[in-house]
């Protein structure tokens, strides 16, 4: 076993990287939890070290450690020496599923589910998806936690069906058409990534992406059938899965015809930056693989590259009378800031629209809690990120919270549920901000 | 492991209970290292006190178990001072992060020692006041690890070092008993002066839990500047020349092109990748004051050939330029595997000279150094970019080395201006001191720690 051990395999180089210096420590919420080594990115990769060196085993504190991290890569920003922490931490968590280290039959029950099955069939996933919507609207959810009947699941997964978001139908394919071309000639040709969770839950935010893309003269090609992109699944360690997804996306859109792919979810977005790096050794696809990474663009990033038209004035009430001048606050998505390092596009957009004023957020920078399954797997430290999350946001006064993760939208969006401070508080991609200024301009009603 | 180990954690789980008290391998590796290059020892425990008692409790347990103590703060240490030994007891002092108190009308802060050195600044920020001593791991080190080393940072030149603001501190002996030395007074001529002597002492004679530190006013106002140069010795020149012509700026900190290229990798500040050298230069004080000596420099930089002076628009602007600089020595690591950093410090007046013979020794033995520093306190931090796995390289890394140092002493230098000394510059102490010297030290050790029980081994044997 331990010549295919991923942390031996992996180029040295990369473990080499980090000179100990400590200088990502602050940065680090979980380190800040604890102010245990272990649980700090310089503990961690030192940990990962050991086992590479062979002087560790994969033990199951091993594995509860790079559980513990939320992937925020909040540490990879902060680092001076380049360390790529995101690889490292794949690898790691590679390590740990292959070596079955941690067991447990809810948690396979609920990794195969959603990470082998769900997230693999995007038809099943919609089918999934409209069950769920069913079981919303019938009442069927309530009456059953009423009952008490969850209480008879283990413990994950009573807290999954209490997170249990609320599915919007209809989901993309049938918002968006395979082809939409803007109504001044298109200078562009741009495919839009409508995403998991994204496509399920904020099938709007998905439109508005369309909508923003047209208005700029993109013509958008939306493939109604998607694959996920395989970020949950890399994240956590499951590469096999991860690299079949990325084939099967790389097969449904021809490249060299698009001058763009879109994704509007960062942790998305973060993933399919990456799909040379985790196809290195796939002859057939690692070129294709590498001139996709080349076009793919969080949507902010793309529209400012391309110089984002500015809405024009509206007047300062819509068709209903309603005022339109709002406070909004704008918090990062860890895989959009960190990952990405796409941060001042999304606050650049925000601030062209007529009528809006920005408030700044106190820790933007600080994970929100949500990092994936992290609600799932670790829901007492996400708990406690999303608190603190809270309370800054509170602080603001601002009216609408704008970020540009599904992830993140929807954990700020359940921590905000029956919490009166936030009884008028809007959870919002900033798309949809930009979007409905465009719409105000055609005097349309922007809903 | 010792055979101790069980008892000796078992023992300190009864007192400060055993989620404070680390055993597991997991937890031990990664107590191994300090932020300097190739040193790797696991402790046999690690435990984090929570007050100075716990803390004399810790040192009388280990010394019943004869387990030696090495004190950590954050770990950002240079010089290998908070690397353990075998079947050492790591106290790690950042959970006592408490500010104590702040004395608005004494200008003075009282402080644990695990407080992180920035967080005193903020603290003090807030009352018009500020904390000099900014040592470019000032986010994460602690005030504690700042003592023990008697740090020095950007502004050192004008505002001097760690121990120029501490005015008192609280520390545990090796017996275990606890002692204030210092006060709030200005003047204090009471018997020796014991407190001095636990500044930079590296956590060989005591263990510092608490510090009484002096606060002085923010300026009225600062002016940072950005001078790029096409030689290492017109840039070396332009220090020297602002010192003789009596200025004395808050900040002369100097980057060569190989680190210029590595920080404007990581930060995108906008330096200028195609010179030979920069230095950021910053003045503090009344606004007056300030205009006229930025003005003075910019004109001496200019008549050593400086290629452009860019003076910051704003305090962003100026903030980045000096956070570009703080990250010199991480970014430098992003060249080769191994990053080993020096610390030498010259008389003022030499500093053109030895900068060009560390490029000269560099280019004799083949090496790639990238040499950056704290220029206007003649601190340079000549930094060997490397791999430890090649042993002939690391061999000409230790000539060069050998060279550097050789060097240094001969013009009146010293071999560590604020890293200490440790493990890693322990070789070359006695060279420098001279025997009386150094005898005299180890005397001092034997005094207040005759069992050997605090940080053996570092500094000397
Ligand atoms: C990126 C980077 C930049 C740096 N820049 C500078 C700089 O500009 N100037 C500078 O001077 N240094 C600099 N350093 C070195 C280092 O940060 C300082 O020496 C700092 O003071 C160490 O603090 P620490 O809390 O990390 O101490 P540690 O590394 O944990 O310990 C350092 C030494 O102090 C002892 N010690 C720690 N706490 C105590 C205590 N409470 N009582 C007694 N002994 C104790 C330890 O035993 C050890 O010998 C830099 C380091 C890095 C990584
Ligand atoms: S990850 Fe980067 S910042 Fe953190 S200790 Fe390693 S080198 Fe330093
Ligand atoms: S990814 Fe986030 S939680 Fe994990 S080590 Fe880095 S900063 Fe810490």
């Amino acid at each position: 076993m331990s010549e295919l051990n991923l942390l031996k395999s992996l180029d040295y180089s990369v473990l080499q990287q980090c000179m100990h210096c400590g200088m990502c420590l602050p940065t680090c919420p979980t380190y800040d939890e604890t102010k245990f080594e272990r649980s700090s990115p310089r503990g961690r990769i030192r940990l990962m070290r050991e086992v590479a060196d062979g002087r560790l085993g994969v033990t199951s504190t091993f594995a509860e450690e790079m559980s513990y991290c939320l992937g925020c890569l909040a540490c990879q920003t902060a680092c001076p020496a380049g360390v790529d922490y995101a690889t490292l931490l794949e690898n790691a968590r590679g390590e740990v599923e292959r070596q079955h280290v941690v067991g447990g039959t809810a948690r396979r029950l609920f990794r195969w589910s959603t990470l082998s099955f769900l997230f693999r069939r995007p038809r099943l996933l919609r089918a999934f998806g409209r069950a769920m919507w069913l079981y919303q609207r019938s009442g069927l959810q309530s009456g059953l936690r009423r009952l008490g009947v969850m209480k008879l699941l283990p413990k994950q997964l009573r807290l999954m069906e209490a997170m249990t978001p609320t599915v919007v139908v209809p989901f993309s394919n049938a918002r968006i058409a395979p082809l939409e071309t803007p109504k001044s000639p298109a200078n562009y040709r741009v495919a839009l990534l409508t995403g998991c969770v994204q496509d399920l839950l904020y099938g709007p935010i998905n439109r508005a992406t369309a909508d923003v893309l047209l208005a700029n003269g993109c013509e958008v090609v939306t493939p109604s059938v998607q694959f996920c992109c395989g970020s949950l699944h890399a994240h956590n360690g499951e590469l096999k899965l991860a690299r079949d997804l990325a084939r099967r996306n790389l097969d449904l859109y021809d490249v060299d015809e698009l001058d763009a792919i879109i994704s509007n979810a960062g942790g998305c977005g973060s993933h399919l930056k990456k799909y040379a790096e985790l196809l290195h050794a796939d002859e057939r696809y690692h070129a294709r693989a590498g001139a996709w990474d080349r076009k793919v663009r969080d949507v902010s990033e793309w529209l400012v590259q391309i110089g984002c038209r500015v809405p024009a004035t509206a007047s300062s009430s819509d068709a209903q009378g309603r005022t339109i001048a709002t406070t909004v606050t704008y918090d990062a998505s860890c895989h959009l800031m960190h990952g990405q390092r796409v941060v001042a596009q999304p606050l650049a957009l925000l601030q062209m629209i007529p009528g809006l004023r920005l408030v700044p957020l106190v820790e933007s920078d600080w994970c929100c809690g949500s990092a994936g399954v992290y609600s799932i797997t670790q829901p007492e430290q996400s708990a406690k990120l999303l608190a603190r999350k809270l309370d800054h946001i509170t602080a603001t006064g601002a009216s609408v919270l704008a970020s540009g993760n599904p992830g993140c939208l929807l954990q700020l969006e359940n921590g905000m549920r029956g919490d009166p401070r936030f009884a008028h508080v809007r959870v919002c991609h900033p798309v949809e901000l930009l979007a409905e200024a465009y719409r105000r301009e055609s005097g349309g009603y922007d809903g | 492991m010792t055979p101790t180990v069980a008892p000796l954690a078992e023992e300190l789980a009864q007192q400060l209970g055993a989620e404070r008290v680390l055993t597991a391998p997991e937890d031990l590796a990664v107590y191994a290292y300090d932020g300097t290059a190739a040193l790797r020892q696991n402790p046999a425990c690690v435990v984090f006190p929570l007050t100075t008692h716990e803390v004399a409790a810790c040192v009388q347990i280990a010394r019943r178990h004869r387990a030696p103590i090495v004190t950590r703060g954050s770990g950002t240490g240079l010089s290998g001072g908070s690397v353990p030994m075998e079947g050492a007891l790591v106290v790690c002092l950042n959970r006592m992060d408490r500010i104590i108190e702040l004395d608005p009308r004494n200008l003075t802060i009282e402080v644990e020692a695990g407080v992180v050195t920035q967080t005193i600044d903020e603290a003090a920020g807030k009352h018009g006041l500020f904390y000099p001593p900014d040592p470019g791991s000032r986010k994460i080190s602690t005030i504690g690890g700042n003592v023990a080393e008697n740090s020095g940072g950007l502004r050192g030149l004008k505002y001097g070092v760690t121990r120029d603001y501490v005015m008192g501190l609280e520390a545990v002996l090796a017996s275990g008993e606890i002692v204030w030395l210092g006060n709030k007074c200005v003047k204090d001529v009471a018997g020796y002066n014991l407190r001095d002597l636990f500044i930079g002492s590296e956590g060989t004679l005591g263990i510092v839990t608490r510090v009484l530190l002096k606060l002085v006013p923010q300026p009225q106002s600062r002016m940072t500047m950005l001078a790029s140069f096409a030689s290492l010795e017109a840039a070396g020149d332009t220090v020297s020349d602002i010192i003789a012509a009596k200025i004395i700026p808050c900040t002369l900190e100097f980057l060569d092109q190989q680190t210029i290229r590595c920080v404007e990798d990581f930060t995108q500040v906008g330096l200028p990748t195609e010179a030979a050298a920069v230095l950021i230069m910053e003045t503090d004080g009344h606004p007056l004051v300030v205009a006229e000596e930025a003005a003075a420099m910019a004109a001496i930089a200019s008549a050593r050939g400086a290629i452009s002076v860019r003076t910051a628009a704003d305090d962003v602007e100026a903030n980045k330029l000096l956070t570009a600089r703080r990250s010199a020595f991480s970014a430098l690591a992003r060249v080769r595997p191994t990053t080993i950093l020096e610390d030498v410090t010259v008389p003022r007046s030499e500093l053109a000279g030895m900068v060009a013979f560390i490029a000269a020794s560099a280019a004799k033995h083949g090496l790639q150094i990238g040499t950056f520093g704290h220029m206007g306190d003649g601190n340079l931090h000549p930094t060997f970019l490397t791999d430890e796995r090649n042993a002939d390289e690391m061999h000409r890394v230790e000539l060069s080395l050998g060279e550097i140092v050789d060097r240094t002493l001969a013009v009146g230098g010293t071999i560590t201006g604020e890293h200490g000394v440790g493990l890693a510059k322990k070789p070359y102490l006695r060279q420098q001191l001279g025997d009386h010297s150094y005898q005299l030290l180890k005397l001092v050790k034997r005094a207040l720690d005759p069992e050997g029980l605090l940080n053996p081994g570092k500094i000397f044997e």
